[in-house]
C-alpha cells in the first residue's frame, strides 16, 4: 500500500519564480565574499577558492532546486479532501477533510504578480495544519478557490 | 471584599509610592512630606471607586461585566461560549471568605475573558456551576431567567436567588484525590531545581545590588573559613548534600503548595472539576465535550520512581504557545498505576492506556543510534581540536565517555517510540527526557501531515502528524515506517486517505 502523489502540477512558470526568489540570498553571500577578497590584498588563495565554491553551489542550487520543487509541488481536490505535497529535500504531504476547512485565502506577492502566479492557503482549526499551494497559475487559483468555497459551503459543523 | 482591591493595588503601587515619598523628602526641607500619604489615599480611593462601579449580570443569553467610572466599559459574552470557569482564591481572599472567578471564552486574545474578583466563596461556586451547566446542557433552564445581578461581593442574596439553591446538588464522581504519599515524587520533578536556581540567582542579585560582597556576611565568612580548612573532597560532598537538601525542601514545598487537596471530579453534566492548592486554592472546570484526549507524561526522573502525571488535550482552554502547550493539569505527579487508572476513567475506556504499542522497527532504531552517536562524534572532534590547541588530556576521556551515554540514550529513545489505534483513540509515544504518551481521540483529528526528510525517505520512514484544534495542535508519530503509517492513518480516520491510497 502506498500514497500516490496528488494529481495536479502547479504552473510551469513557478520554476522561473523559484529561481528568481533564490537569487538575492546568493547575491548577498557572493557580495560578502567579494568584499573579503577585495580586503585580503595579497593573500587571495583562500578567498578565491571559497568564492569559486560558492559560485558552484549557487549554480547547482539555482538549477536543481526549482526543477526538483516543480516535480514535488502538487495538489489535488476531491469532493471530500484537499491533498497537497510540497518541498524538495524534505517533503511534506498534507491532507485535510473538506468538512474541517475553515478559511481559504489567496495571496500574491510582488514577485508572484510578475510571474502571474498566486498562492492558495487552506486553513483548518489546527494551528499545525494549513495547506499551502505555491505557484499556481492565477486563473487556476481563482477557479480552485471558487470550487473550494462551493464545496465547503455544503458541509456543516464548526470544523473543530 | 472591600479590602482586596485596595490591599493589592497598594502592593502594586509600592514603587510609585516610594518614589513619591522620596520626592516629598527631596523638595525643600521636607515641606512636601504629605505627598506620600496623599498617594496612599489616592490609590485606596481609586480602588474603592473601581469596586463600586463594577457590576456583573447574568442573563440566560449573556454574561455581562460593566466597569469604570469615567470610562464605562461593558464586556458581554454569550453564555454558550463559556468554555471554562476557574475559581481562584489567594491567601488574602481566603481570609475574607472571597474568591475570584475567571470566565474563559476560548478566545486566544488576552483580555477577552471576564474576571470577577472578590465574590463570596459560596456565590463563586454557585456561579461556576450555573455557568458551566448552562453551556453544557443546551437546554438552558428558564426558571433562573430572572438575572442574578449584584455588586461583586455585595448584596447577592438580596438581589437575586442564592445561586446554590438554583443548582440542585447532584452526584459527582471522584476520579482522583491526592494521597499524602505522592509528595515523595516531588524531588523527582524539575520544579525544585528550577526553584533553587531562582532563589540562588535572586539571593546573589540582592547581595550584589546591596553592594555587599558575600565575604562580608558574618555566617557566610565563617563558612568560607571552615571550607578553606577542610579537604576539597569534603567540601564538594558537603556542598552537594546541602544542595540536595535545599532542592528537596523547595520541591516538596512547591508540590504541597500547588497540589495539596488535589481532587478530580466528574460532574454528571459533562464537566471535569480540578481543585487544588494549599494557600491559594484553584478550581478549574473542563467541559468533557472539549476534551479530545489525555497526555501521560513521564519525565526521566519520574519514570525512575514509577511515577507519571496527566494533562488534558482540550480545545480553547489555554492560550496557544503557553509553556504547557495548551494542556491542562489533570493529575499531579502520582504513581504510574494511578495515572493509568485515572486516564482510563477519564477516557471511559481502558484500551488506549493498556494497549501494547507497535514498535517502529529496525530503520527507526538505526536512526536513533546514528543521531546519538553523531552528537557524540561532534563532541569528540571538538575535544580533539581543543587538545591539539593545548587543552588538557582529560577532555578526551570526558568526550569518550559520551559514547556509552549516547548508546543508552538511543536505546531508550527507541524503546519509547510506539503507536497504536485503540478503541477510537490514536495513541503515540516518544521521548526519553520527557517521555509522553499522547492519547488523542480520532474524532479530534482534523488532518494529516506526512513529512519525510531525505534520510527518512531513504530509510522508508516518515513522521506522521495528526493535526487537531486541541492541546498542542499537533501530535507526531515519529519515524514510523511508511508501511505502518498509512494503515494507521487509514484506521484512525477511515475514508480520508481512501481516494489517494493505491494498494
Amino acid at each position: 500500500m502506498y500514497l500516490r502523489d496528488p494529481a495536479n502540477y502547479v504552473s510551469p512558470r513557478a520554476v522561473a519564480y523559484w529561481t528568481v526568489r533564490a537569487v538575492p540570498l546568493w547575491v548577498l553571500v557572493l557580495a560578502g565574499e567579494s568584499l573579503w577578497l577585495w580586503s585580503a590584498r595579497d593573500r587571495v588563495r583562500l578567498p578565491v577558492a571559497v568564492l569559486a565554491l560558492t559560485v558552484l553551489c549557487a549554480a547547482a542550487h539555482l538549477i536543481v532546486m526549482p526543477r526538483w520543487r516543480y516535480r514535488v509541488h502538487r495538489w489535488e481536490l476531491t469532493a471530500t479532501a484537499v491533498y497537497t505535497q510540497a518541498g524538495w529535500i524534505s517533503q511534506e504531504r498534507r491532507i485535510a477533510p473538506i468538512s474541517r476547512v475553515q478559511t481559504v485565502d489567496t495571496e500574491r506577492g510582488p514577485l508572484e504578480q510578475l510571474f502571474q502566479l498566486a498562492n492558495v492557503t487552506v486553513t483548518t482549526a489546527s494551528a499545525a495544519g494549513p495547506l499551502r499551494i505555491q505557484g499556481l497559475d492565477r486563473a487556476m487559483a481563482e477557479a480552485l478557490v471558487a470550487e473550494l468555497t462551493e464545496i465547503t459551503g455544503q458541509s456543516r459543523g464548526d470544523a473543530t | 471584599m472591600l479590602l482586596v482591591h485596595p490591599v493589592r493595588e497598594l502592593g502594586q503601587a509600592i514603587p510609585a509610592l516610594v518614589g513619591l515619598v522620596l520626592a516629598g523628602r527631596a523638595v525643600g526641607d521636607g515641606q512636601m512630606w504629605w505627598l506620600g500619604p496623599l498617594g496612599v489615599v489616592v490609590v485606596i480611593a481609586w480602588s474603592v471607586l473601581r469596586w463600586m462601579t463594577t457590576r456583573y449580570r447574568i442573563t440566560p443569553e449573556q454574561v455581562q461585566l460593566r466597569t469604570g467610572l469615567l470610562q464605562r466599559k461593558t464586556i458581554a459574552t454569550p453564555a454558550d461560549r463559556v468554555r471554562s470557569v476557574d475559581v481562584t482564591a489567594s491567601a488574602l481572599h481566603r481570609l475574607l471568605g472571597l474568591a475570584k472567578v475567571d470566565i474563559g471564552t476560548g478566545s486566544h486574545d488576552p483580555g477577552s475573558g471576564l474576571s470577577l474578583d472578590s465574590l463570596p466563596v459560596a456565590e463563586a461556586a454557585g456561579l461556576r456551576a450555573e455557568l458551566l451547566h448552562r453551556s453544557a446542557s443546551a437546554s438552558a433552564r428558564t426558571d433562573v431567567a430572572d438575572a442574578v445581578s449584584a455588586t461583586p461581593g455585595g448584596t447577592a442574596a438580596a438581589a437575586g436567588p442564592v445561586p446554590e439553591a438554583t443548582v440542585p446538588a447532584e452526584h459527582e464522581i471522584e476520579l482522583a484525590r491526592m494521597d499524602f504519599r505522592w509528595v515523595r515524587f516531588a524531588p523527582f520533578t524539575m520544579s525544585g531545581v528550577l526553584g533553587a536556581a531562582a532563589v540562588l540567582a535572586l539571593g546573589s542579585r540582592l547581595l550584589d545590588q546591596a553592594g555587599v560582597s558575600a565575604g562580608d556576611v558574618g555566617p557566610l565568612r565563617d563558612g568560607f573559613g571552615y571550607l578553606q580548612r577542610t579537604p576539597i573532597w569534603l567540601d564538594l560532598l558537603l556542598g552537594l548534600a546541602a544542595l540536595l537538601v535545599f532542592v528537596t525542601v523547595l520541591s516538596v514545598g512547591g508540590y504541597v503548595l500547588s497540589y495539596w487537596g488535589f481532587r478530580l471530579l466528574r460532574h454528571p453534566h459533562g464537566t471535569l472539576h480540578v481543585s487544588r492548592g494549599l494557600v491559594t486554592t484553584r478550581a478549574t472546570s473542563i467541559e468533557e465535550r472539549r476534551l479530545r484526549g489525555v497526555e501521560l507524561t513521564e519525565p526521566l526522573l519520574l519514570r525512575a520512581v514509577k511515577a507519571a502525571r496527566l494533562g488534558g488535550i482540550t480545545t480553547g482552554l489555554a492560550a496557544k504557545g503557553s509553556s504547557d502547550g495548551g494542556s491542562s493539569l489533570l493529575l499531579p505527579p502520582a504513581p504510574r498505576a494511578v495515572a493509568s487508572d485515572v486516564a482510563a476513567r477519564i477516557l471511559r475506556d481502558p484500551t488506549p492506556v493498556d494497549a501494547v504499542l507497535t514498535a517502529h522497527g529496525p530503520a527507526a532504531r538505526r536512526r536513533r543510534y546514528i543521531r546519538a552517536l553523531l552528537a557524540s562524534l561532534v563532541l569528540i572532534t571538538a575535544a580533539g581540536v581543543a587538545i591539539v590547541w593545548g587543552a588538557p588530556l582529560w577532555l578526551a576521556a570526558a568526550a569518550a565517555l559520551t559514547v556509552p551515554v549516547a548508546l543508552m540514550l538511543a536505546a531508550d529513545r527507541y524503546r519509547s517510540l510506539g503507536h497504536a489505534v485503540a478503541g477510537s483513540v490514536l495513541v503515540t509515544r516518544a521521548g526519553t527526557l520527557a517521555r509522553r504518551r499522547d492519547m488523542l481521540e480520532c474524532d479530534g483529528i482534523i488532518g494529516w501531515n506526512l513529512r519525510q526528510t531525505l534520510f527518512q525517505r531513504r530509510a522508508g520512514l516518515a513522521t506522521l502528524t495528526a493535526t487537531t484544534a486541541a492541546g498542542r495542535q499537533r501530535y507526531d508519530v515519529t519515524d514510523v515506517p511508511l508501511s505502518l503509517a498509512l494503515p494507521l492513518a487509514n484506521r484512525a480516520l477511515p475514508g480520508l486517505l481512501g481516494d489517494f491510497l493505491v494498494p
